[in-house]
Parts: structure tokens; sequence; C-alpha cells
């Protein structure tokens, strides 16, 4: 069963068959410019063309032409990519280097050992569609955290496995558990929103969650939140799982599409640059093609989706000085860049301190920074250079993986400020107003 | 020529083992630069330092191999492409700036260096680094100075030959020495000279002392609109004629407007047949004059619009869509094969009615985006290779466009470099005696012909494994 999967499938993947996955019409567009190479934060660290974008672009074709084979050095340059899309943005001529790095994934299966693949296969296709399954491992997590077990275990783990284990974030008392399926707008009504609640969001995240629907309520939204809802697939997307993938986007496109809302609203970037992708990931199915396309045009990012709204300019004041993280899969893979530092600058008080390269990855990726622990900390103690330089009492990064690595890379190499979702400082503005309204349960 | 496993493993000593790539899924995407020619490389160092490139060179006369340069590997002419084989040393890792010395106005920079990179760290003294080829944000110092490079601001700084001041090579049996110095003239020879434009021929430059520009106290950028590509390239001549020396004056036609616009809206009017961008800079008084005079001269060709960026944001716009250019013939054709010629400017609007009518009898869109006031055409011809016969339509005629450049009184380049491109258009240019005498300048520095060979001089093709991208084609078909 799933725990075989990931090796058989590698040890399936013929050259031929290999070779027409790898043959997508997004190649020809690059011209070997270079432009794209200072861009890569994985060519900044190593100079080595083979883990550039153009290198990496360069590898897919030469293996869909035959002229090498997609074997195990080739997966290595494929998968020490962030997949952060920063050479998207720099690239002139327009080169989709997500879809080709995907492609090329989809033909490896995921990345590392037998054991790690497996690991990862089960994940994929057994927890991640299943929040029920996923909140029983959180649980037991906790557990472990908590019952001083992890203090007992810690020092037997060798090396590698105790540095994975530092890297586990915290789990919260409490996951995301909406009262109700529809919760009203605080004021006139203004449009009718669903929200995706994650997979990692709802259970690590239950608070910046809680803090996404009160600001979307106050600012005249009618908010749908269907339980039956599901993890958005990016995580799989990333890693050369489709088959899970796909049944994933299948299910949030009925659900939400009949849910008759004006927009899906999404506060984690990677899952709002894979759902606005949809309409790609399920090409090849003619009964969801549309209809993923459409599901794409109505997913909108927290921040995408109140500034164009227009946002009610919060009363109560946040006094802060902060620097804003772009996250990769919002800047690079949704061009979001401008809507998040005018809902900062709408927050009374609160001053923003742009940092060098504010775009540029911190390191996260997903799950890489537990794939790759070396190159993600090289990126990470760059970043938070950065950060420092800044002087802010605080960094603003509206995405899971970005907060999570932060809050790691200022306990790691400082400065050790705290680390806020936009849609917390935006929060906690409007509660500061006095009306009354914050506090956690009344509202949601 | 075969290459040993002892120059392997002397190589993994000198540099360490990571930075020697040997494995096809390392070395394969070292065939190619910036141009549509490839050929597979057989080894790849990376090294540190100076005394590693030495220890590479000597190596690699050890072994009897040929040594390929490369720095970003923007080349558009093939340069840093291993025509026959041997080890490619990349020059990517020495990429320090090692000194900002602002009282003498001068900086020492690895060979690696990115170009924009050396500007960057120059602005805080209010000072900048003038060469900048429409590639800057990615191409080297070190490919700058192999290949002499200019940008669009060579019509008023000169190309990279008027801003380098010395350099630090490896030469032929790993002794490393410094040419040329921290004064503007040295006594005696300038060899630095003979290393500026070699293009990887007579060694490998591992440093350089580039000479740093004063801000200007004021910039203008204006956009010239025309209806008609004469009108266009017949301003081009009035301006440069009454005397003005814009920092940069550059045109764009129709078909490069259409790609650029298309990847983001940067300004640029739809439709019109040419426009040219004009930037004039220097104390604030000069530069309003030198903006009127454009604009009268422009309006009296008959520009349909003129209009001046408002500010630094719309000047920043205009330029990137300038500098992306190239870049975004991508978006028109899965192929573009891009030529440098040069001609007088004087000549312009006639060249530019010969390369409408190549376009027209070969059945091929040439999308064209140049520096106009150095004469520098660069016709992109658009095509796509997968087209049986297409490409030997482009490659005749990119070869007519060259030879009209030449009947007209220009040259075969303009900056992209001879490279393993034009190595045989070369003979339209230069007499067998010419080449001689450079062949024997190159012998003096290389006697053994390891540097880059197959560059710069006509030879014929000796690998059987040169392929342009992707269609194999065989040996002897390139120009
Ligand atoms: C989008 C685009 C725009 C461009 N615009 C311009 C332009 O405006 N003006 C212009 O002049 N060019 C332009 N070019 C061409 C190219 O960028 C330049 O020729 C540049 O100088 C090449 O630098 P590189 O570091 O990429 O060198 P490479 O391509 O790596 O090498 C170029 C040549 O230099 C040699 N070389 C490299 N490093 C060394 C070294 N350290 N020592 C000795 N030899 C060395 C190589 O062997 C090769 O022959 C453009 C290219 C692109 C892709
Ligand atoms: S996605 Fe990021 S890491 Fe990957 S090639 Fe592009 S810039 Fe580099
Ligand atoms: S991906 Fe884009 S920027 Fe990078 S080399 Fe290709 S065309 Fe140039």
């Amino acid at each position: 069963m799933d725990l075989t999967t990931g090796t058989r499938e590698r040890g399936n993947a013929g050259t031929r068959q290999a070779t027409s996955v790898l043959s997508i019409p997004e190649l020809d567009a690059c011209v070997h410019c270079g432009l794209c190479l200072n861009h890569c934060p994985t060519y900044r660290v190593t100079s080595l063309e083979p883990e550039s974008p153009r290198g990496r672009i360069h590898l897919v074709q030469a293996a869909s032409q035959g002229r090498i084979e997609p074997n195990e050095r080739f997966g290595e340059h494929i998968y020490l990519c962030l997949m952060c899309r920063a050479c998207e943005t720099a690239c002139p001529a327009g080169v989709q280097y997500g879809r080709i790095a995907e492609a090329a994934r989809e033909v490896l299966g995921p990345p590392g050992s037998p054991f790690a693949r497996a690991v990862q296969m089960f994940a994929f296709r057994r927890l991640l569609p299943s929040l029920r399954r996923l909140r029983w491992v959180a649980v037991g997590l906790r557990l472990y955290q908590r019952s001083g077990l992890a203090v007992l275990v810690r020092p037997l783990l060798p090396r590698r496995l105790r540095e994975m284990e530092a890297m586990l974030p915290q789990v919260p008392d409490r996951f995301f558990s909406p009262k109700a399926e529809v919760l009203p707008a605080i004021g006139p009504r203004r449009a009718r929103v669903g929200v995706l609640s994650g997979c990692v969001m709802s259970v690590l995240f239950a608070d910046v969650n809680e803090a996404t629907v009160r600001v979307l309520r106050r600012n005249g939204c009618e908010v749908v939140i269907p339980n039956a809802q599901g993890c958005c697939g990016a995580l799989n997307v990333h890693n050369g799982e489709t088959v899970a993938a796909k049944a994933m986007a299948r299910r949030n496109i009925d659900i939400f599409l009949g849910s008759g809302v004006d927009a899906v609203i999404v506060n984690a970037a990677g899952c709002g640059a894979t759902m606005k992708e949809y309409g790609h990931l399920l090409h090849d199915d003619p009964a969801y093609k549309e209809k993923a396309e459409q599901f794409g045009r109505l997913t909108k990012d927290a921040a995408e989706f109140l500034a164009e709204l227009g946002v009610v300019p919060p009363q109560g004041r946040v006094d802060l000085t902060v620097t804003y993280q772009d996250p990769c899969h919002l800047a690079h893979g949704q061009r979001v860049r401008t809507q998040p530092r005018i809902l900062l600058a709408s927050i009374p008080g609160l001053r923003l301190v742009e940092m060098d390269g504010s775009d540029r990855c911190c390191g996260s990726a997903g799950i890489y920074n537990i794939t790759h622990p070396e190159m993600s900390q090289t990126v990470l103690s760059e970043k938070m250079r950065m950060v420092d330089h800044t002087g802010a009492q605080a960094v603003v990064a509206p995405n899971p993986g970005c907060m999570l690595q932060l809050r790691f890379g200022g306990k790691k190499f400082g400065p050790n400020v705290p680390v806020y979702h936009l849609m917390d400082l935006l929060d906690k503005a409007y509660g500061n107003a006095g009306t009354g309204e914050r506090g956690n349960e009344e509202t949601i | 020529m075969g290459i040993t496993v002892s120059l392997h493993s002397e190589l993994r000593e000198a540099l360490g083992e990571k930075y020697v790539l040997v494995e096809p899924e390392d070395v394969i995407v070292y065939e190619r630069d910036g141009s549509i020619i490839q050929v597979m490389p057989e080894v790849v160092a990376l090294p540190a330092d100076t005394a590693q490139v030495a220890a590479v060179v000597r190596a690699a006369k050890r072994a009897n191999v040929p040594i390929v340069p490369r720095g970003s590997g923007t080349g558009l002419a093939g340069g840093a492409v291993p025509a026959e084989g041997g080890v490619v040393v990349s020059l990517a890792r020495m990429n320090r700036i090692l000194e900002v010395d602002p009282r003498n106005r001068t900086a020492l920079l690895e060979a690696g260096v990115i170009n924009l990179d050396v500007t960057k760290a120059a602005a805080s003294h209010g000072l900048f680094y003038a060469p900048d080829p429409s590639s800057q944000a990615a191409c080297s110092i070190g490919g700058n100075v192999a290949n002499n490079s200019g940008g669009p601001h060579t019509l008023a700084y000169g190309v990279t030959t008027n801003h380098v001041l010395g350099v630090e090579v490896v030469l032929d049996d790993g002794q490393v020495v410094w040419l040329g110095g921290a004064v503007p003239d040295t006594p005696g020879y300038d060899l630095c000279g003979v290393f500026v434009g070699s293009e990887g021929t007579v060694g490998i430059v591992t440093k350089a002392l580039v000479r740093l520009m004063r801000t200007r106290e004021a910039v203008q950028t204006l956009l010239a609109v025309f209806d008609r590509m004469d009108a266009a390239t017949q301003s081009v001549v009035e301006i440069t004629g009454r005397g003005i020396i814009p920092a940069a004056l550059e045109m764009m036609d129709k078909v490069t407007i259409e790609a650029v616009e298309m990847g983001s809206s940067l300004g640029y009017p739809k439709g019109a047949e040419a426009v040219l961008l004009v930037e004039v800079e220097g104390v604030r008084e000069h530069c309003d004059r030198a903006v009127a005079l454009v604009r009268e001269i422009c309006e009296q060709t008959g520009a349909r619009q003129v209009k001046v960026a408002q500010d630094a944001a719309e000047r920043q716009r205009l330029w990137k869509g300038r500098k992306e250019a190239f870049g975004s013939m991508g978006r028109l054709a899965p192929h573009y094969y891009v030529q440098d010629g040069v001609v007088p400017r004087s000549r312009l609007p006639e060249i530019m009615r010969e390369v409408a009518a190549i376009s027209t009898r070969f059945g091929l869109r040439i999308a064209n985006v140049f520096h106009a006031g150095d004469g520098n055409l660069h016709p992109n011809i658009l095509f796509d290779m997968r087209t049986p016969g297409e490409l030997d339509r482009v490659i005749e005629a990119s070869d007519a466009i060259l030879r009209a450049c030449v009947a007209a009184g220009g040259s075969i380049t303009g900056e992209h470099g001879v490279g393993l491109e034009k190595r045989n258009s070369i003979t339209l240019l230069f007499s067998q005696q010419d080449l001689d005498a450079m062949a024997k300048v190159r012998k003096a520095f290389d006697p053994d012909g390891r540097f880059n060979p197959a560059k710069v001089f006509p030879t014929p093709i000796t690998c059987a494994e040169m392929r342009l991208v992707p269609a194999k084609i065989p040996a002897g078909l390139w120009i």
C-alpha cells in the first residue's frame, strides 16, 4: 500500500515515460539569458549553474530529450530548489518555472531515502487528505511535547533527527473549530466569502484563523467555513504527488463552488498559489477543468481581498515598528506585494521598515526546512541578518511556513523578535478600538 | 581529446570534491551560454581564488587539454561554449568586491563579480560603474572585460576598455601577473589592452581594477514615438550630427514593443513603428537645454509624440522595458537569434531599410532593439527551430545582414564578440595578413592554443558534438 508507493513509482518512471511527461511547452520559453540567476537563493549560496533556474530548466529539457537520465543526481538538483519562484518574477520571457519543476518532481516522486519517501507518501496520501487523521497526529505530538517524553527522548535521537525534532513547532492547546459553518457580517453586508481552514493553519494556527474570520466579518463579510473542506494539496504538488492532490482539489472545488460565495479567502500563501492554479492541476480532467479555473478566479489571499474591497480603517492603535517578509508564494506566486503593505499602512501607530531583499525566500519552503536543513538554514541566517539591520520590533509574514521558520531563525540566529501574521495585527488594531468585540469565543 | 583520471583527481585535490563537476547531470548545464550553440564540457572547475585558477591552468597544461573561461554565461556568441572540450573554468564563485576606493574612484573586483553589484556597492559614495550591458543584472566583470562589452550608456562613456585600469591574469603556465595599474597610463606596451576583448583566448582574468564615475547631478529620459522607422533613424543622425551626446540613445521597433508590453505594461505605445529612448544627463541647466533640443529635432523629423519621464519611477519603468527586451523575445517565438552588427550612424536609415527588406525576402519576423547612438544594430530573428528549413533561412538572413553592415562601412560585431558563432564571418572584415598578425599576438600569450580554442579565428569545426538547440545539426553547418 501507500508505504511502498514512493519507491515503486520511481522504479517505474522509465526514461520514455519520463521524456513525455517532461516535454512541456513551458520549456521552450526560456531563452537562456541568465537574468534569473542572481534572484535564485540556491544559486546565490552555491554559485553552481545546476542549482540555478536556468540550469534546472536546462536539465529538465535535456531529460525530456532523453539526453540525460532523470536519475538521483538530477533529482538532487530539482529538489534543492526551494520552489520560491523568485525566478519567475525576474524572468523577462515569462517562463513558468513552477510548472517545469512540478513536472520534474512528478516524474521523480518525493525526495530522500526510500524510508523518507515512504513517510512522505503516507503523509501526502493518508494524512493531509483527512483533517481528522491529521488532528490525531497533532494530538499525539502535543502529548509527546507536554508529557515530558520529549525531554527523555531528545538526547537519545541521532543528530539529524534531533535537528528535525528541534524544528517541530509547539502544538497549541486548541485547534480551529468554528461553532457554525456560516457566521454573519458585522455591520452592513458587503460580500459572502468562504474561508479555507487549511491543514497546518487549522492545527497550529487556530488563533490566526480566528483573527482572519473576525477581520473579515468586521469588513462586512458573511463568512462561510464549510466543515467538509480539506487540505488544498499544495505540499503534495510541490513534492511530486499529484494523485491525492487532484482528489483534494476536486473536493474543495465542489464544496466552495456549491456554497455560493463571492470569493474563497486564504491566509496561507502557499495554499492560495496552488488553489489559483487548480485549473492547471486539473487541465486534463474534462469534468473539472472549467470549474477549477472558476475556482482559481474566486481564490483570493486575505490581504489581496481586503485591499481590493477597501479595508475598513481600524480605529485602535498598534504601536510597533515592523518589517515585512514577502512570502514567496504571495509575492512571486500570486504577484501580491502592495496589498499587504496597504493594510499595514492602515493600522494607526504601526511603522513599516523595509528590509533588503524582503521578497527573498526565508528557507522554509513547505517541508524544505526538514528535507534540506543545511541550505534552509544558510538562507535563513542571511534573512535574519537583513531583519536585524532594520531594527524592527517584530516581523510580519502572512504565511504559516514563513512564521514557523522566522520564529526558529529568531531563536537560532537572532534577533529573537515576535513574528505575526498580518491578520493578527489587523485583528489587534480592531480589538484595541475598545468596541468590546474582542475575545475568541464570542465572535467565532 | 580524452581527459585522464589523473586530471580529475588533480583538480579535486586543488579545489575540493564539490567544485569539480564531471557527472553528465552536472556538466550538461554548462554546455550553452546565451547563444543557441551548445557543446557539452567534459569537466567543469569552479575555483575560489586566483591560486586555484592557477592550479587548474597548470593541471590542464599537464594533461594537454583546452581551457574555456566562463563568467555568467550570458554571452551571445558562444564564447563560453567548450567547442573542443576540455575544462570549463567558471569564475562564478570569485564574486567578491575587494575594495571600493572613493578617493581614487576605483573598485578592485574579482572576475566573477556581477556588473550591477559594482554600481550597487559604489552608490553610497555617489559613484557608479559606467559600462552597463543590458545583461548587467547577470553578466560578470570578467566576461565584460573578455568581450569588451558596452551598453546603452556606451555612447557617452565608452565601452569596457575605457574603464579598466588593470587586470590580474593567469597566464598559460599558471603564472599570475598584474597588467596595467592604478594610474591611467602605465609605461610600455598596453598589455592590459590585449586582454580586453580577447574573449578568453589569451589567459584568464582573475581580478580587475575599474574606474568609477561620479553620479550625475541631473538626468532626464525622453521617449520619442514614430510612425515611420525612417523618421526615427533620421532623428538619430540629426541628434548626434548636431553634436549632442546623450548618455544613451536607444531604439526599439514595433515587434520589440509588442514583446516587452506583453510582460507588463511599462508605458511603451503599442502600434508605433519605432521609439527612441534618449537619456541626457549632466548639470541641471545643460540637461534642460539638451532635452529641449532633442525634442525639437525629433518633432522636426516627424515624431508623433515626445514625452519626458516625469519621475524616477517612470524612468525606471522605461529602462526596465529596454533591458528586458532580449529576454522578452521568448514571448513571441520559441527561438530567437540575435545579430550584432555595427555601421557608422550616418548610415542607419539605409541599413534599417535593408534589414526590413531582408526580413521580407526570407519571410522571417525581425525585432529590432539596439544602441542606435552607436550605430550598433541588434536584429532579433524570431523563429521556431522545429519548422523544417527555418533555421537554414535564419542563418542565411543573418549572414545577409552582416554583409550589409560591412558593405555600409561597418563591422560584424558591435559588442557581443566573435566567439564561436562568428569566427568564420571574421574574414568578411579582415584579410589573411590581418589575421596572421593577430594570431601572432595570441601565440605570444598562449603558445599551445589552449585557451578557448576554435574561437575568434576562423577554424573548421572539429567537434562532432556541437549542437544547435535543440535539433542536431551536422558539423559545419553553422557559419
Ligand atoms: C539579455 C542580454 C542582453 C545583453 N546585452 C548586452 C549589451 O547591451 N551589451 C553587450 O556588450 N553585451 C550584451 N549581452 C552579451 C553578454 O551579456 C556580454 O557579452 C557579457 O559581457 C558576457 O559576460 P558573461 O560573464 O556572461 O561572460 P560569458 O558569456 O560567460 O563569457 C563570454 C566570453 O568571455 C570569456 N570569459 C568570461 N570570463 C572570463 C575571464 N574571467 N577571463 C577570461 N575570459 C573570460 C569567455 O570565455 C567567453 O569567451 C547581452 C546578453 C543578454 C543575454
Ligand atoms: S524557485 Fe527559487 S530556488 Fe527554485 S530555481 Fe527558482 S529562484 Fe531558484
Ligand atoms: S528562466 Fe527566464 S530569466 Fe532565466 S534564463 Fe530562462 S529566459 Fe532567462
